[in-house]
């Protein structure tokens, strides 16, 4: 189904909103076929992860190794002591930590482009990774005071000032002129923020190449400690914008709509917008300024599968999931044993593949 | 009688710098009468030369290394401002002044009649040869001889071109005796940690060139990108295993010996199970200035003492 997203005025608009409105009261259920084969690729990407790296590990023992994992299962993986290290400790963690940042941004992107009703909206666009980044760098700057839990938490805050500032100027700077405005004031606050966070740098040259590479994006350099502080807020987020994906249906169609449905839009937005913002914020620190994830995937997802909410969530989740590992794969094997940034791959892979799919889908757009 | 005169006079006028070198050097006259001189400014082989009128009594050192150099030579009393990462000699006159980001307005305040910096930033040269002051340019050296030369033309730019001779005749020999007393490395391996996100500096880096002196041997130069500074990935070093480990981002970022096992995969390291994680000064490793020696003295001790351990354990 096509819902209208922008909020058009118009006799077809309204006959697709009393259409949308009628599937919505049937209570339509997940596509467990899609979502199915979405999990199926979300594994396959996952497999790859973990056999694919600088480090010649072999196929047999990388899966001798899994097999070996499972309780009550031994078997001798051959691996050595240091290929076993480099599996368990570094090359998992970073497949781990893909799937969690990957389907955090997507699920992020997909709730702001709903509940703002607008197809550009994502982290970057918002002003919210500008602001999480300014907070990260804040506390990178300040060194090891303000710990692992610390720089997540400044990166929410920062995140959270720019969406709000964001929201603040768009709506009052061009109140009821709908999606661009939004964006354009998404990208004054980024410029704004971005800014504050060059002059931090440039006061703080010392650490200027961990804040460097930070900004470009990069997948754990500290094994599991960055799955365990990512884990919590990326569960808790990625929970609670799936159980809103029904309620996002009905926002799609209107605020009055909804609030008809029994549904309130306000509420509803702050608790997406904050859910979602906390969960970027937390990838966000300790994975660096990954572009791309957040508005790529849920469109690519929509134009191959429909918008609907119940279906686009849980898909955009396994498939922003499948898409950061793959990155990283050749994020960390194309110039091996120099790394990419992560950052620069996704916008490369990202956006040709981006435009494939609008050249196929162009008659529904 | 009076030609005989004659011909002494004119042999002394044509033979400018031998009699100066002869003559008694602590006359002021003798000083100017270096000056003019022409030194070469940037890379040997590739820069420009840059005349200056007359013996320089306000430098600006835009440059760490180009202040250590300044007061190795006997330069320090003529220098009015450093820049804000030069920490070394303590009497160096700090300033606010960036050497990233010269701005041209705030130099031109100090009056400067000579300004040495290891970066071309914004047009800087082009910017303060309008304001007529001579810039000189000393680059990242790529190699020990390098920097002996850089050594030397601030000597030559500054009066102090003996000074600045007798410094690296110093030099060369206490690099050679570090050299001397240190064992044959050749084949043992080694990683240079810049950053804690594995930043590192390849085998043609100045500080690679000094590792190699002892025969030893970069991880990161089987890299194909040619990067002189690249990210690693922990992958690779981890399967590389070095032998040694320079952490050079103690002072920086705070990282300790004891820190580095517990990284992921770290433990497996040879470098971390033979005590071989060693913590080098990074102010002195990031230079190619006279304290370059320190630097040496230091692997050079390093190996000395991974050496004695073998024994040791090797019965």
């Amino acid at each position: 189904m096509a819902l209208d997203l922008t909020g058009e005025r118009g006799g077809a608009a309204a006959a697709a909103r009393a259409r949308a409105l009628r599937r919505l009261a049937a209570r339509p259920h997940l596509r467990w076929t899609k979502v199915g084969l979405g999990a199926v690729v979300c594994l396959g990407a996952v497999l790859v992860g973990c056999l694919v790296g600088p480090a010649g590990l072999g196929v047999r023992g990388v899966l001798l190794e899994l097999v070996d994992a499972v309780p009550g299962v031994e078997v001798d993986s051959g691996m050595t002591l240091t290929q076993q290290a480099i599996f368990w400790e570094i090359r998992l963690p970073r497949v781990v930590l893909g799937v969690l940042v990957g389907a955090m941004l997507a699920a992020a992107g997909t709730a702001y482009q709903g509940v703002f009703r607008n197809p550009l909206a994502d982290p970057y666009l918002l002003g919210i990774s500008s602001g999480a980044g300014l907070g990260a760098t804040v506390g990178i700057v300040a060194g090891g005071g303000v710990g692992p839990v610390g720089i997540p938490l400044l990166a929410f805050v920062g995140g959270l000032l720019g969406v709000a500032a964001t929201y603040a100027l768009g709506s009052t700077v061009g109140a009821g002129r709908g999606a661009v405005v939004i964006v354009l004031a998404g990208v004054a606050v980024g410029a704004f923020f971005n800014a504050i966070q060059n002059f931090v740098q440039q006061q703080y040259d010392d650490s200027l190449l961990s804040v460097y590479s930070w900004m470009l994006g990069r997948l754990s350099t500290d094994g599991w400690s960055d799955v365990v502080i990512a884990l919590p807020y990326v569960v808790v987020s990625c929970a609670v914008i799936l159980v809103h994906r029904r309620v996002l249906d009905v926002m799609a169609v209107g605020d009055v709509e909804a609030a008809s449905l029994g549904v309130d839009p306000a509420r509803v937005r702050l608790v997406l917008v904050v859910t979602a913002t906390l969960g970027t914020a937390a990838v966000v620190s300790v994975s660096g300024l990954i572009g791309f994830v957040g508005i790529v995937v849920p469109h690519a997802v929509r134009l191959l599968f429909g918008a609907a909410h119940h279906t686009l969530l849980p898909l955009a989740l396994l498939l922003g999931a499948a898409f950061l590992v793959l990155a990283d794969v050749v994020a960390r094997t194309a110039l091996a044993p120099s790394e990419v940034p992560i950052g620069v791959v996704t916008a490369l892979v990202g956006a040709p593949f981006f435009l494939v799919v609008l050249r196929r889908h162009r008659g529904t757009l | 009688m009076l030609l005989l005169l004659v011909v002494a006079l004119v042999a002394g006028c044509g033979g400018v710098d031998t009699v100066d070198e002869a003559a008694a050097p602590e006359g002021t006259e003798n000083a100017d009468a270096e000056f003019p001189v022409e030194v070469l400014s940037g890379p040997v082989g590739g820069g420009d030369e840059v005349t200056i009128e007359s013996e320089p009594v306000s430098i600006i050192s835009l440059s760490p290394t180009a202040t250590e150099m300044l007061f190795e030579v006997g330069a320090g009393d003529q220098v009015v401002a450093v820049d804000d990462q030069s920490d070394y000699p303590d009497e160096a006159p700090r300033t606010k002044l960036s050497g990233y980001e010269p701005n041209v307005e705030a130099i031109l305040e100090y009056e400067p009649d000579l300004v040495i910096a290891a970066d071309d930033t914004g047009d800087l040269v082009a910017n303060l040869e309008k304001a007529r002051v001579p810039t000189l340019l000393l680059p990242a050296a790529a190699d020990l001889e390098e920097s002996y030369s850089q050594l030397e033309r601030i000597g030559a730019a500054t009066g102090h071109a003996e000074e600045a001779e007798e410094a690296v005749g110093e030099l060369r020999q206490d690099i050679e005796d570090a050299l001397a007393a240190a064992p044959d490395a050749t084949g043992t391996t080694y990683f240079h940690e810049l950053s804690t996100d594995y930043y590192t500096a390849s085998g043609e880096t100045f500080i690679g060139e000094v590792y190699g002196l002892f025969g030893l041997e970069n991880i990161a130069d089987t890299s194909k990108t040619g990067d002189l500074y690249p990210q690693l990935n922990d992958e690779f070093i981890v399967e590389a295993d070095p032998d040694l480990v320079f952490l050079a981002d103690s002072q920086c970022c705070g990282v300790k010996v004891k820190d580095v096992a517990k990284r992921p995969g770290w433990r497996q390291m040879s470098a971390v199970s033979d005590g071989q994680v060693h913590v080098v000064d990074e102010d002195v490793a990031s230079r190619w200035g006279p304290r370059v020696v320190d630097f040496v003295e230091q692997v050079s001790d390093i190996l000395v003492e991974r050496e004695e351990q073998l024994e040791g354990s090797g019965g």
